[in-house]
């Protein structure tokens, strides 16, 4: 079969991707840079094209509750927000965590604190990556740098929020949201009937039925140390996330004296700036983590071994250069270099950054 | 005669009452003369009586009643503060054959969750809202809650709720009343036997409305006691309740099948009202 | 092959979807593809640009500031990207609305008069589809047949029937372009 292929903005590209895949239900809001998602979603009628349910919520806290319900029900749920947006749907997030649901959530990030701007950022990688919300938990993070990427991480998203009964957050930014690249389109599958549902998720509300016991969805326990044994277990869960899912493409590492690492749309400009210092003779590499939950630490640590240094490119004021540093230990100098507010660092700019800090400055 | 021993009273000919099986064995944690007991043993017999325990799914809050789902043997899940109409909503939608019910107190549905109540209602989700409105918070210990009544007291209106600063009473029922995808608006009581019939009744109309296709959201309040924060004795608080209580929130059917019952809302007016 | 283009100029000229036919016409050619519009709280009248990349290998960086190709239909985008033609590259122009000329030395330049032939042709709304054939002209980076099959992937099918219009429009372009 001849691949189908499209060109289609990030935005899009999620929206698509998930009615592909048979998600059953998406709640949202309208926010720049974002809001095609939504339209995209409304325009394809998906009701009609797979039976996919597809709701315009009040509010970002109601439309991550919806999430919470539909989940709670063994769906395939998802919603998407721009930052403020995000940061309102902590509480659910909780919760969901706190539940045990698995659920796919976009943040297309811009420009804060606050209303902040509609610009590009990549300011919200503490809030996605140490819990965000309250309590103790974590999200599996990914981290797309193209469209195709976008499209491709729902269905890894989702695969991976089941396998683990966990929120899988797609990390963006409004670069990737906006732009349009070509995306190879997978098959339409269809969606699971109810009784495949019930046989994946025994756990879920879908009606007590006289050859089980009643099914509670909650995160709440009064009593502190069977709280903490639950805790415990979310531990050992964030663990073995950690061992089996940490996902990363290295590109020009083999022979790298010094590497950028980046993510997402930074990752994107560091390939150019890569290639603009390495006409000059300059042997850069780049670590590219695809998963910021979990980190790639090991990999990191390992390049500490052999490489002279590491920069990294962040539209924030340095976030994720803090777990560089914790996966370096101080064995070799780590540095951040980054544009914020909106404003997207040029590859040019990158080159300089990455020849001062050679030359240790 | 032979004297009668338990053996001989407990007999299928003398059965007056039974537990419905749609309660669990449970203790439950209320205070005596608190509501919440007779409101859910009402919810669990309609459930009973319509045969749908396997096709039900609850959705509680938080407050005093956060623990329903220890007390009915249904599937439910646990909202947080608040959203349990939006909870609802998706669950609904993505199960519509479903019976979809939440089960809210007044600081969960009248205060933090105001946008997901009014919003699921103006949607007209085909869903049933049960409203337990005791005009306080109970569960973290008596603060002044929006359906407080004027003048009456709470660990946070000492001095008793200053309608000037802290608002008038919250008539969420009149306002939902109005939303024209609202099928069905009703409040109740518990606190005698023959109310306690007359809310039942609701309570199964309430689902029924959930059967026959025709759609719309029903709304069941209940005004309730909180004799514990209110500092009385369950029947203080019962009498406190009918001759304070239901002066502001008087009991009766206020929309019946998308028709406002007449003379059940007018607009208040604050110099004739209070 | 990578080619490196901005399309400049008011919001409502068709500078984004000009880039869209352009980027889909790449796509249909196998290549990699890369469509980064500015966005912001303008709708209509406000500055707009878009940034095209068409290469034989996997894009990196949508964000440039240096282009292969410029297109500017505006003064104000004159003003702002006259200088970013990397040397030896490409500048094409639409002169109507253009106050100042350029003055670089170090790259082509092209005048399109695309307003004054859509205006000729009847139809303001091939405008853009004139710059996009004195594009093509000057840089023919993307096949006649694969900018055909852009148009029928990027319009939505009921604006299918305009095809015609708008390749005979991409023509007009490509005859009358003028080097500087």
């Amino acid at each position: 079969m001849e691949k189908e292929l499209k060109l289609m903005k990030g935005n899009e590209a999620i929206a698509e991707a998930a009615i592909r895949y048979g998600a059953d239900a998406y709640f949202g809001y309208p926010i720049t840079p974002q809001s095609e998602v939504i339209e995209y979603f409304m325009e394809q009628n998906p009701i009609e094209r797979t039976g996919m349910v597809v709701l315009q919520a009040e509010s970002e806290v109601a439309a991550i509750n919806m999430v919470y319900g539909a989940a709670a029900c063994g769906m395939a749920a998802m919603t998407s927000s721009s930052s403020p947006g995000f940061s309102l749907k902590q509480e659910g997030l909780s919760y969901i965590a706190g539940a045990e649901l698995p659920c796919l959530v976009l943040n297309v990030v811009r420009g804060g604190p606050g209303l902040g701007t509609i610009q590009p950022s990549q300011s919200d990688y503490f809030q996605s990556t140490k819990g965000g919300g309250h309590g103790d938990y974590r999200l599996i993070v990914l981290a797309p740098a193209s469209v195709q990427e976008m499209y491709d991480f729902v269905q890894i998203g989702f695969d991976l929020a089941f396998k683990y009964r966990n929120p899988v957050l797609i990390l963006s930014d409004g670069i990737i949201g906006q732009m349009m690249e070509k995306v190879e389109i997978g098959p339409q599958r269809v969606r699971r009937t109810m009784d495949e549902v019930i046989k994946q998720c025994p756990w879920a509300t879908t009606g007590k039925t006289a050859n089980r016991e009643r099914n509670i969805i909650t995160s709440l326990d009064l009593v502190a140390s069977r709280q903490e044994e639950f805790n415990r277990k979310l531990v050992k869960k964030y663990d073995t996330i950690r061992e089996k899912e940490v996902r990363c493409e290295c590109i020009n590492c083999d022979d790298a004296d010094y590497v950028f690492v980046a993510y997402g749309t930074s990752s994107r400009l560091c390939m150019k700036s890569m290639d603009l210092l390495r006409k000059e003779g300059y042997k850069v590499g780049l670590v590219r983590p695809i998963t910021l939950f979990p980190y790639p630490s090991k990999i990191i640590a390992g390049l500490a071994e052999r490489v002279k240094g590491f920069l990294t490119i962040e539209m924030s004021t340095g976030q994720m250069v803090e777990d560089v540093m914790l996966a370096v230990n101080g064995k070799r100098p780590v540095k951040h270099y980054g544009r914020v507010g909106g404003v997207v660092p040029t590859p040019e700019e990158i080159v300089d950054a990455m020849k001062n800090f050679m030359k240790g400055e | 005669m032979a004297e009668l021993t338990i053996n001989d009273i407990i007999k299928e000919e003398n059965l007056v009452y039974k537990k419905t099986k749609v309660m669990t064995d449970n203790v439950m944690h209320y205070c005596p003369g608190c509501g919440h007991g007779t409101t859910h043993r009402l919810v669990a017999e309609v459930i009973e009586e319509l045969g749908i325990q396997d096709k039900t799914i609850g959705v509680t809050p938080v407050g005093c009643s956060v623990l329903m789902y220890n007390y009915l043997d249904i599937d439910m899940q646990e909202a947080a503060h608040g959203r349990a109409p939006a909870i609802a909503t998706a669950i609904k939608r993505v199960m519509p054959d479903k019976f979809v019910f939440t089960y809210q107190g007044d600081g969960d549905l009248a205060a933090i969750g105001t946008a997901e109540t009014i919003h699921s209602c103006n949607r007209g989700e085909n869903i049933t809202i049960i409203f337990v409105n005791n005009g306080i918070y109970g569960m973290t210990g008596g603060q002044m809650a929006p359906t407080t009544l004027s003048g009456m007291k709470a660990v946070t209106c000492p001095r008793g709720r200053d309608v000037n600063t802290m608002g008038y009473p919250l008539h969420i029922t009149e306002l939902i009343a109005q939303l024209p995808n609202v099928r069905f608006v009703t409040r109740q009581s518990v606190h005698t036997p023959a109310n306690v019939r007359k809310a039942k009744a609701a309570i199964r109309r309430a689902f029924e409305n959930q059967k026959d296709g025709k759609g719309g959201l029903s709304f069941v309040e209940i005004v309730s006691n909180c004799n514990s924060n209110w500092k009385m004795t369950a029947v203080d608080a019962n009498k406190w309740m009918e001759e304070n209580t239901f002066k502001e929130y008087p009991l009766g059917d206020i929309k019946i099948d998308w028709e406002i019952q007449e003379g059940k809302i007018s607009l208040r007016n604050r110099k004739l009202d209070y | 092959m990578t080619e490196e283009i901005i399309i400049a100029g008011f919001g409502g000229q068709g500078v984004l979807s000009m880039g869209k036919i352009l980027a889909y016409s790449g796509l249909m050619q196998g290549q990699e593809i890369a469509w980064m519009p500015s966005y912001g709280p303008e709708m209509r009248g406000g500055t707009s640009n878009v940034t095209v990349i068409i290469s034989d290998e996997r894009v990196s960086s949508p964000i440039l500031t240096q282009y292969d190709t410029v297109i500017v239909l505006n003064q104000q985008s004159m003003d702002k990207f006259e200088s970013t033609v990397k040397p030896g590259g490409t500048l094409i122009f639409d002169p109507n609305g253009i106050t100042k000329m350029p003055t670089r030395k170090d790259i082509n330049i092209f005048k399109i008069e695309a307003a004054q032939l859509a205006s000729d042709m009847g139809n303001q709304k091939v405008f853009n589809m004139i710059v996009l054939g004195a594009f093509l002209k000057v840089r023919p980076i993307v096949d006649n047949k694969y900018v055909e099959e852009g148009l029928r992937h990027s319009l939505p099918e009921r604006a299918h029937k305009l095809i015609p219009l708008n390749m005979e429009a991409i023509e007009k372009g490509k005859n009358e372009v003028v080097k500087m």
